[in-house]
């Protein structure tokens, strides 16, 4: 199953490829990743998304939390946790049939960043319901190109 | 030594913590430089020196050359040159291995450190405290493909506690403390440091620190109490417990605290190959090896237990066979300092995460507040009952006048060795399996051995290690001929530095453990592992100003052993044995370890046994043209069958259900990939 995992890491060089490698090395992919900087400008926050079973999945948190770099590991998926990403798309549209892809970002509170002769770009956030339903329509009108950041997710509890 | 070494490693409560089993064993802070402005080069003597290093393994190299340097001048640092930069991280293990220090190597940039990655990886496989320096290029050129530059961090990095790429002189000596202290705790392993050359010739002032903080870095040593309570509890009430010991009782010297709880309920012990040493072979309730070569005595016990205690144990399939079938009946209690191997192969019903010394001192006070009764009785009676039946050796089986029996070569060599005061290390095959059946070890870190990643080449320069940490001691390292040719050149190191190692190679001319399988598995079809009778090694040993022998003849063996271990400096002795030996008894990969074969069975006179497809193979040998002159293991084997059917899909079956797994993973998720 997908696992959300998200990891608190020192923010040096090095650190993602010895997160990644590790969880590669043990044979399994990587479906999404998003890095950046934390409150605290020495620890950064990796947020990937792993297809592991239940016993592989907590083998590759315990090695994870091995690696000196790492702080702290926890484990978003079924967490009441908020998922967030973002989605560049480039979708085919007429000038006739522009208002339509309008429309449809509107009802999805998606922002229209770039307007081509024949295509659109838009910027859409979201969970990934949300995102793939998005997808689906402008699937209609034929997407000539689809950039994601990767997911983010954060705990809705109040922590610490 | 071992004593006074575990005294150091004591808080005031008498506690191994991750403080003071990490500290430095130097004078830290209190060391004379301290306060001084030196270079970077001298930075990286004087930390070593703080830190209490008096022997280091290395290899000079242009990135390397200020290091050595500033080496030049130090008094307190001997520098053993190695002739291949493998071998030097091979010595430092050796080293920390016979003497629980943190080995050092000092090797330059690209090559350099490039042949220290089998070295590295032995280590870690076998969890040994290492520190090694690698020189690197320059920050400036770092990133251009410049001479002898090579991304070691990077290459490393699957096989290193921790690793650090140096960028600034003055994060030098708070570097080397948090190396030393990564690699001697919590679970030890090696950490790597890689130097850009140009930070050697900048100048700051010497700083050491004596304690580390690494937030992110907090081993435990302190068990869960609650669960060390139960623990004692689920051992007080089993009816036929057993002690699984691996290599983790020996890095955290909980032989007395592990001695005491299973003669306190009397509980049966076996031991893994790098548990081997960590209780007495004489002691009566060691039951030895378990596992593929272990004796089926040992096997079978596993396989009727109810309650394992695996303490510092990793379940290695060299150890489970069969995962499937391994100690169907039992349940487990794991202690580990290591989160990540409890329920990593074998799921724990107890798990506790600590030290090793500390729990099971934790469960001796439980049980001495409990006053429980050893239930073992019949179970002890019952192994016992297995021992004399099923033993390792028997003269009368394998033995023949005319030719050297390893056995007996095995059993010969372990009478006339002090048990206090020697240590035997091994290469990898099928003398290490010899070794690990037949050389009786009492103390601790007196038998080293490439368990993990199973490194042919690994054992002599390991043994010049042990010798230097230990001087004191008669060190013996049994090597195959294919083993001792990966690393024979360290023979010049071993001479130059009068180390006076004794190597005694069971010398079959053959990669004997593969050709044993190719024997079983393969229907004889010997693919590269026939060597041909070079080199003379008594002519090389004499090259290298050593002493050697070569004897064939097994009325030769007692007087020859007794020469090799009387004389003073190193010593080859060059033992013939025939390429038809095979290791028994043996659990073939992917079966359970109940199914034994080629052990001796005293109840049926004497024989191997447990030769699946006897009348198969009697027709194949009858048909067969007779060959000239078997062996007598070899008449064994046609008797018995001497090849074995072996189910393709019966091995394996963890990784097989795994990479199925990884497979369907990764199916579906391509397909959903598609969708997009």
């Amino acid at each position: 199953m997908k696992h959300i995992l998200s990891a608190l890491v020192e923010n040096k060089p090095g650190v993602l490829s010895r997160v990644t490698g590790l969880i590669s090395r043990r044979g399994f992919n990587i479906e999404s990743l998003a890095v950046g900087p934390t409150e605290d400008a020495t620890k950064s926050r990796v947020t990937a998304i792993v297809n592991a079973d239940e016993v592989a999945y907590e083998q590759i948190t315990k090695q994870l939390h091995k690696l000196i770099s790492v702080y702290k590991i926890s484990d978003l998926t079924n967490d009441n946790a908020i998922e967030r990403e973002l989605v560049l798309f480039k979708v085919a549209a007429s000038p006739e049939r522009r208002g339509e892809v309008v429309e449809v970002s509107n009802i999805f509170r998606a922002k229209i960043v770039d307007v081509g002769k024949n295509s659109l770009t838009i910027e859409a956030t979201g969970d990934e319901a949300k995102l793939k339903g998005l997808e689906d329509l402008f699937r209609a009108y034929g997407i000539k190109e689809i950039v994601r950041t990767g997911k983010i997710a954060m705990s809705r509890n109040a922590k610490e | 030594m071992s004593e006074e070494m575990n005294n150091e490693q004591l808080d005031e409560r008498g506690m191994r913590t991750a403080q003071t089993v990490g500290a430095p064993r130097g004078l830290g802070s209190r060391n004379p430089k301290q306060g001084m402005e030196l270079t970077g080069a001298e930075v990286v003597v004087a930390s070593l020196e703080a830190e209490g290093v008096t022997d280091v393994f290395g290899y000079p190299g242009g990135q390397a050359i200020k290091i050595y340097d500033a080496l030049y001048d130090s008094t307190q640092i001997n520098h053993i040159l190695a002739r291949h930069e493998q071998a030097a991280v091979h010595e430092a293990d050796g080293y920390a291995r016979a003497t629980g220090k943190v080995g050092v190597v000092i090797v330059t940039s690209g090559p350099g450190a490039t042949n220290t990655v089998t070295g590295i990886a032995t280590a870690y496989m076998d969890s040994v405290p290492l520190v090694v320096i690698t020189g690197q290029v320059p920050r400036a050129v770092i990133g251009t493909d410049s001479f002898q530059e090579s991304d070691i961090v990077g290459i490393t990095m699957p096989v290193v506690k921790h690793s650090y790429l140096l960028q600034s002189v003055e994060e030098m000596a708070k570097t080397f403390r948090e190396a030393f202290h990564i690699a001697s705790t919590g679970r030890p392993g090696p950490v790597l440091i890689d130097i850009p050359s140009d930070l050697n010739s900048e100048k700051v002032i010497f700083n050491y620190p004596d304690k580390v903080n690494l937030a992110s870095y907090k081993p435990t040593y302190k068990g869960n109490i609650k669960q060390i309570r139960q623990a004692a509890s689920r051992i007080e009430e089993a009816k036929r417990p057993l002690l699984y010991v691996g290599g983790g009782v020996i890095s955290s010297g909980a032989t007395d605290e592990v001695l005491r709880v299973a003669e306190r309920l009397q509980i049966p012990i076996v031991t893994t190959l790098m548990g081997k040493g960590a209780v007495p072979a004489s002691h009566p309730l060691n039951f030895g090896a378990v596992g593929m070569h272990g004796s089926k005595y040992a096997n079978l016990a596993m396989t009727e237990s109810d309650l394992v205690i695996a303490a510092g144990a990793r379940f290695s399939d060299r150890v489970t066979g069969q995962l499937s079938r391994f100690a169907p009946h039992a349940e487990v209690i794991h202690i580990d300092i290591d989160p990540a191997e409890i329920g990593k192969v074998r799921e724990a019903q107890i798990p506790i995460v600590g030290d090793l010394k500390g729990v099971f001192s934790l469960i001796d006070s439980q049980m001495s507040n409990d006053q429980p009764h050893p239930q073992t009785q019949e179970w002890l009676a019952k192994l016992n009952g297995w021992r004399e039946r099923y033993p390792f050796y028997q003269p009368a089986v394998g033995d023949s006048p005319a030719e050297i029996v390893p056995e007996r070569v095995m059993a010969e060599l372990s009478a006339r060795l002090d048990p206090d005061r020697s240590i035997v290390v091994t290469e990898v095959g099928q003398h290490q399996m010899w070794a690990a059946q037949f050389i009786k070890r009492e103390c601790p870190r007196t038998f080293l051995s490439s368990g993990g990643l199973g490194t042919m080449g690994f054992g002599f320069p390991a043994a010049i290690g042990a010798k230097i940490g230990r001087p004191e001691c008669q060190v013996v390292c049994i090597a195959g001929d294919g083993s001792f040719q990966m690393n024979s050149q360290e023979m010049a190191t071993a001479a130059i530095n009068k180390v006076g190692v004794k190597v005694l190679i069971l010398d079959n001319r053959s990669l004997g453990m593969v050709h044993q399988w190719q024997k079983l598995f393969y229907n004889e079809r010997y693919s590269q592992t026939l060597l041909e009778p070079i080199p003379d090694f008594v002519k090389l040993a004499a090259a290298y100003e050593w002493e050697g022998e070569r004897i064939e003849n097994p009325d030769e063996l007692e007087g020859a052993l007794q020469r090799m271990l009387e004389s003073d400096g190193p010593y080859l002795l060059d033992v013939a044995i025939s390429r038809e030996q095979n290791v028994y008894p043996m659990v073939a990969p992917g079966s359970a370890l109940s199914d034994v074969m080629g052990a001796i069975d005293i109840a049926v006179g004497a024989v191997r046994t447990g030769m699946p497809d006897v009348a198969d193979a009697q027709q194949v040998a009858s048909e067969a043209a007779p060959k000239e002159a078997p062996s007598p293991c070899a008449q064994i084997d046609e008797q018995f069958g001497g090849r074995w059917q072996s189910d393709p899909a019966d091995t394996g079956t963890r990784i097989g259900q795994h990479l199925a797994k990884a497979a369907q993973q990764e199916h579906s998720h391509s397909q959903e990939g598609g969708e997009r």
